[in-house]
């Protein structure tokens, strides 16, 4: 079939999903409300379940137990992805991970494994309210035998763009089971090709076979500062690096991993012994998050040569339902310049 | 050798091994903990005999009598509790954790249902010809996920045959202080086809698990066995906290070796009875010497 010209990032998983589908027949998807006409709640699944009626399964409202039954596909040879419809929902599903998914390599000796993707949505400003807009992936980091990974609205090279080559590697490569943590605002977003992208610098590492993006801004100075961000808090990270350059002359480098768990992180690394300064943004909650095991291990890797290092979070309360009151918690792109001000104010 | 014989043997090594590991374990050879079969031989035997060779089985913490009756190594089981490179599962499982061929056992309640459904699913789509044998428990009863399970079972048609040994306890706590309602409703409420046996006779649970798991062969979809069957040793090791008088009663009524043992010549099965004694010893002892472990 025609490749799909992709433009967004729900484009771009859609045809992961399609792709991987086409060339994996051990390839499985279960989810909630995802067959056709309707095609998921984030229609992420759209046109799937038409094209492979077989291999695409609408399930009761039972999170645990297609996360067990995509387990036990995966032992006997399938490479299942379950669709866990809202990101809040993914407690219901941690014991299935934790005391299953994640144990079976390690614990049946190597002998077997679980290779399920379980892709959700995290995060708010849809006002969806406490239940619903949550961003919980800091949860399952740091879980051996689980990946977690986060996709960034790019695309550098022709293909099906980032999201969707990291979800395709996922479903169809993975040794292991993986959590894979979409972002509700992220869909929509254009895939940003090096057209969109001629005002940047764009550095692109791998660590673990995931690609992991440095940017900044082209014809600056050397960057003063190290922001690291991921999913959709790396699009507004990489607004506010453009504001934080041209309205306070104070320059940044974007350090975006794709690979939250397991940790990874030599790239950035690099780019803040350049710095000095790190500053971690993230959409949870602060306490135990992602910046906190980020800021630890820039702590023990370069010591002194980190001269300050803070973290960006949401405040340590529920997502309201109130758009007002919802973007009081969340941080956005005003949020980032301000504490990036008062980093740059102080040393 | 005679269906009788064969059948009295399967069993009686399962309950040497468990017998030997009991004995075993005050000396500190095994670390961790144990859940033995003593009293529930009859099940893992009577069922197991039906595999087909590609069929897949999933068991839970009380496992040894399954792994055995499936026709796991004793030696290799020995070796897995002692913590040993060369055990089921290079000594990171341990009691709870086995998987050799299709066989997978995990410590968790509920969580292996929807497990063994996923494999049932697998091989329907598959479109191949083996079944899935799902062993839990009473007490996993109390847990969600079997639930959901259930459902999708029932729902996709699963080729699944669930086997609930309800010993009447789980752990400590007795069934009529864990569950409400009947047990044979819980799957029938789904519409999966129930059967249900009072029996600790292998000779009358082996025939049943036949006909049942040639049912769910033939019509690739799910069946569910409920047997109620006597838990004759303790939860784990020395946790036991009945009445002795009544443990001891259903040593006297319940023990699948004693109903079964008379069927055979009294002389030839002294003969068996000191063989696999031996064996199992021998087992045990060759895992001992086996090198590497924690001590090593």
């Amino acid at each position: 079939m025609p490749e799909e010209r992709v433009k967004t990032v729900l484009d771009s998983l859609n045809q992961g999903l399609r792709k991987a589908l086409t060339d994996d027949p051990q390839a499985i998807i279960l989810g909630e409300d995802i067959l056709d006409p309707y095609g998921g709640s984030f229609k992420v699944t759209q046109g799937l379940s038409t094209q492979f009626p077989d291999r695409v399964l609408t399930t009761p409202i039972s999170e645990a137990g297609i996360t067990g039954i995509a387990g036990g596909l995966a032992l006997r040879g399938f490479h299942p992805v379950v669709e866990i419809m809202f990101g809040d929902f993914t407690t219901l599903i941690v014991d299935q991970v934790v005391n299953h998914l994640a144990k079976f390599h390690d614990m049946y000796h190597g002998q077997t494994s679980a290779p399920v993707v379980i892709r959700t949505p995290m995060g708010g400003r849809r006002g969806y309210g406490p239940t619903h807009s949550q961003t919980l992936e800091k949860l399952f980091l740091g879980i051996p035998g689980l990946r977690v990974l986060a996709p960034f609205h790019l695309q550098v090279e022709t293909g099906m763009g980032i999201p969707g080559k990291m979800l395709y590697d996922a479903v169809t490569a993975s040794q292991g089971p993986t959590l894979f943590v979409e972002n509700k605002l992220q869909y929509p977003l254009k895939l940003l090709t090096s057209s969109d992208l001629l005002e940047y610098t764009l550095g692109v590492s791998s660590t673990a076979g995931a690609p992991f993006y440095s940017l900044g801004l082209r014809g600056t100075p050397e960057p003063q500062i190290t922001l690291a961000a991921y999913g959709y808090m790396a699009k507004l990270a990489m607004d506010a690096l453009y504001q934080l350059a041209y309205q306070y002359e104070i320059f940044c480098e974007l350090l975006v991993p794709t690979q939250l768990s397991p940790f990874e992180l030599s790239p950035l690394f690099q780019s803040v012994s350049r710095t000095a300064h790190l500053l971690t943004i993230e959409e949870g909650t602060l306490t135990l998050g992602w910046g906190a095991e980020v800021l630890a291990r820039a702590s023990e890797t370069l010591g002194p040569e980190l001269q300050s290092a803070s973290r960006l979070a949401a405040k340590e309360t529920v997502v309201p339902a109130s758009p007002r009151l919802e973007a009081e918690v969340l941080p956005d792109v005003a949020d980032i310049i301000q504490k990036v001000r008062e980093m740059m104010v102080s040393p | 050798m005679d269906k009788n014989t064969r059948l009295y043997q399967q069993m009686k090594i399962i309950r040497a091994f468990d017998s030997l590991l009991l004995e075993k374990f005050s000396t500190g050879i095994f670390s961790g903990t144990t859940h033995t079969s003593l009293g529930q031989e009859a099940n893992a035997v009577g069922i197991l005999l039906h595999c087909h060779q590609n069929d897949v089985v999933v068991s839970n913490h009380r496992c040894h009598g399954h792994f055995l009756a499936y026709g796991g190594d004793p030696t290799a089981l020995f070796a897995e509790l002692m913590g040993k490179p060369q055990g089921v599962c290079g000594g990171v499982g341990g009691s709870q954790h086995l998987h050799w061929r299709n066989f997978y056992a995990s410590g968790v309640q509920g969580g292996t249902v929807a497990m063994a459904a996923g494999m049932a699913l697998g091989e329907k789509k598959k479109g191949d010809d083996p079944i899935v044998v799902d062993f839990i428990g009473d007490g996993t009863l109390g847990e969600g996920i079997v639930y959901e399970a259930l459902n999708m079972i029932a729902l996709w048609e699963l080729p699944i045959l669930i086997v609930l040994e309800n010993n009447h306890i789980a752990q400590t706590t007795p069934s009529e202080l864990a569950i409400a309602g009947g047990i044979t409703k819980r799957f029938e409420s789904f519409g999966i086809p129930t059967t249900r046996i009072d029996s600790s006779d292998v000779l009358e649970i082996q025939p049943l698990a036949g006909a049942l798991m040639g049912a769910v062969r033939m019509e690739r979809g799910p069946q569910a066995l409920v047997i109620d069957t006597a838990r004759l040793g303790s939860h784990s090791k020395g946790d036991d906290t009945r009445p002795t008088e009544r443990v001891e009663k259903l040593w006297r009524e319940r023990d699948p070796i004693a109903i079964h043992g008379p069927r055979l010549p009294e002389k030839e099965r002294k003969i068996l009875d000191a063989e696999i004694e031996r064996d199992i010893r021998t087992a045990f002892n060759n895992a001992l010497a086996m090198e590497g472990g924690p001590d090593a």
